[in-house]
């Protein structure tokens, strides 16, 4: 079983978002960067488990500067196999998932792994561009993936519920909660992790979209407290006022 | 050059998702100066789909076959590709479905994707289309570089108008073969007569001041009597005093319902990140201090067990003389 998993790293969730250059960069000074938590919690570690049982590799890929190895080696310290790096900064997600797709579409992988989103720009949507691209099944949202007998079988979101279904592999899989648990590299792994092997190569450049400009949300007026014995009050301010009920 | 406009249907009923992705995909079309048409693949019933007129679409070409009843996003991508062809603009709900299927049409299409837009596109000069990001606490104005284009909106993002008019619905073929759908569908597990919490319009939500599973009654009583859904944040759902399908957050769903309703729950960052986008958002906490108050509109420092009942008295009362 040979499985890719692309890793993004993203700003840490607690990190001030501001932007430079007249609202066009995102600020990155002070910014604390982490795998990103759908990577490395679900897809990754879901992959090494399948790799455990089933016997295999696990390869990670990433998109981004030669800063981004200490991200990549993380995810060797909690035991992928090996890395790719694509050496370019990451653009729009057409691009990544074009790049991806270029480095995987001759290697035999049986399963390509994503996160369900980045949590910097929420996404969704590198799965279904690789899978596009690769032309195999994909199946998003999933919360749960099991594989046997060259099928791989999925628990897979939809509207108030969740349905199973059966592709054959390979495949492309979005994993999100439920699918695995985190995993924190040992020691061990974090010794390995250094000499385990890194293969860099050039980017495509081709992007569909960009970003012009960012802007902050509206700032919230300050919170309307309620005296708890009136919730009368409450009920009429939420349909007079916020005319929501 | 027309718009076109993704729809399905659930239980022959035309998915509210699909509503605004039509009023969308006609508001679009109007900014052009062309028409909207909408694509339907499999079951629908064909009063609903000629009811998208109200919403602004022309034409519904719709194509019946039964295979389509079983999602499989590379088929329902060929299907719209094709049907799309002599289209600029390709406009889906960022629904469960369409986080599946947009990304293969945007590559199918070499169609630039907006994947979660949150408002109608700019047209004048570029083209370029607002969304979310990170976690909702930026906006980011995308622009599309390619002539074609595919716009994802996120659910409950803009309230739909309703005005005369019935779509021609025209029966088609979107070309596709048995060999396109790849997918088996097993089993199906949906909670019956409970409303999906990303489609929900009003959410009650709680967390660990709850104190324990036994407590939900009073939460799932006021849900139902608003017709609400119930929601609940990550600890809750990690200790399994509540089901991971209601765990809203970073890690859980996002949701931008028109009312959520906080009770019990600190306001942690990740919990904010998939609720901020809510209209308006109730907090009740006994601790004034809970950062949740900071991304409130309305508060309430008080015990959730006796706050709870109380809202439900005064909700019942509400209804009972607005009717």
């Amino acid at each position: 079983m040979k499985i890719l998993v692309p890793v993004s790293k993203v700003p840490d969730t607690t990190s001030k978002v501001a932007f430079t250059e007249g609202n066009t960069k995102f600020a990155t000074d002070n910014v604390t960067y982490i795998l990103n938590p759908t990577d490395e919690w679900y897809s990754l570690v879901r992959a090494l488990e399948i790799v455990e049982k089933e016997g295999g590799s696990v390869t990670v890929i990433h998109q981004g500067e030669a800063d981004s190895e200490q991200f990549i080696r993380k995810a060797l310290a909690i035991g992928a196999n090996d890395a790719v790096r694509i050496d370019a900064a990451a653009t729009d997600g057409y691009n990544v998932a074009l790049n991806i797709a270029e480095y995987a579409k001759d290697k035999g992988f049986d399963l390509v792994i994503t996160g369900k989103e980045t949590i910097d720009y929420n996404g969704f949507q590198i799965g279904g561009m690789i899978a596009e691209m690769l032309n195999v099944p994909y199946v998003s949202l999933a919360s749960s993936l099991e594989v046997a007998g060259g099928k791989a079988t999925v628990s897979r979101d939809i509207e108030g519920g969740k349905e199973i279904v059966e592709v054959s592999l390979p495949c492309v899989i979005s994993a999100q909660k439920g699918m695995a648990e985190q995993r924190i590299p040992n020691m061990k792994g974090i010794m390995s992790a250094r000499t385990k092997p890194l293969a860099v190569v050039p980017a495509l450049t081709e992007t569909l979209t960009s970003i012009k400009v960012y802007d902050l949300p509206a700032a919230k007026t300050a919170v309307k407290l309620i005296d708890p014995e009136n919730m009368d009050e409450l009920i009429n301010l939420l349909h007079v006022e916020a005319k929501v009920i | 050059m027309s718009v076109i406009a993704y729809i399905e249907s659930n239980n022959n009923r035309v998915k509210k998702t699909s509503l605004e992705a039509a009023y969308y995909a006609a508001q679009t079309a109007k900014l052009l100066g062309t028409e909207a048409i909408a694509v339907a693949l499999g079951t629908h019933d064909a009063a609903e789909l000629a009811a998208l007129g109200q919403l602004g679409i022309t034409k519904v070409l719709h194509d019946a076959n039964a295979r389509f009843d079983s999602f499989d996003s590379g088929a329902v991508c060929k299907a719209i590709a094709t049907l799309a062809a002599n289209s600029s603009v390709v406009v889906l709900s960022y629904n469960q479905n369409g986080k599946a299927i947009a990304p293969r049409v945007s590559v199918r299409m070499k169609a630039g994707l907006i994947p979660g837009a949150t408002a109608l596109p700019e047209t004048n000069g570029d083209f370029v289309v607002s969304k979310n990001v990170f976690s909702g606490k930026a906006i980011a104005h995308y622009q599309i570089k390619t002539d074609k284009k595919v716009i994802a909106i996120t659910p409950n993002s803009l309230q739909i108008v309703r005005g005369e008019g019935s779509a021609a619905v025209e029966a088609v073929s979107s070309g596709v073969s048995d060999a396109d759908f790849v997918t088996v569908i097993k089993s199906e597990e949906k909670a019956s007569g409970k409303i999906a919490l990303t489609e929900a319009e009003l959410v009650v939500s709680a967390g660990r001041g709850l104190k324990g599973p036994e407590n939900w009654g009073m939460i799932e009583e006021l849900a139902n009597l608003m017709g609400a859904a119930t929601a609940c944040s990550r600890p809750v759902a990690d200790v399994h005093w509540r089901p991971h399908e209601e765990h809203v957050g970073q890690t859980g769903f996002t949701i931008r319902p028109n009312l959520y309703i906080a009770v019990g729950i600190s306001g942690a960052i990740q919990h904010l990140a998939g609720v901020n986008g809510s209209k308006t958002i109730v907090v009740v906490n006994t601790d004034p201090e809970a950062p949740f108050f900071k991304a409130a509109d309305y508060g309430v420092v008080g015990d959730a067990f006796t706050v709870v009942p109380k809202l439900i008295e005064s909700y019942k009362k509400f209804k009972a003389s607005s009717h």
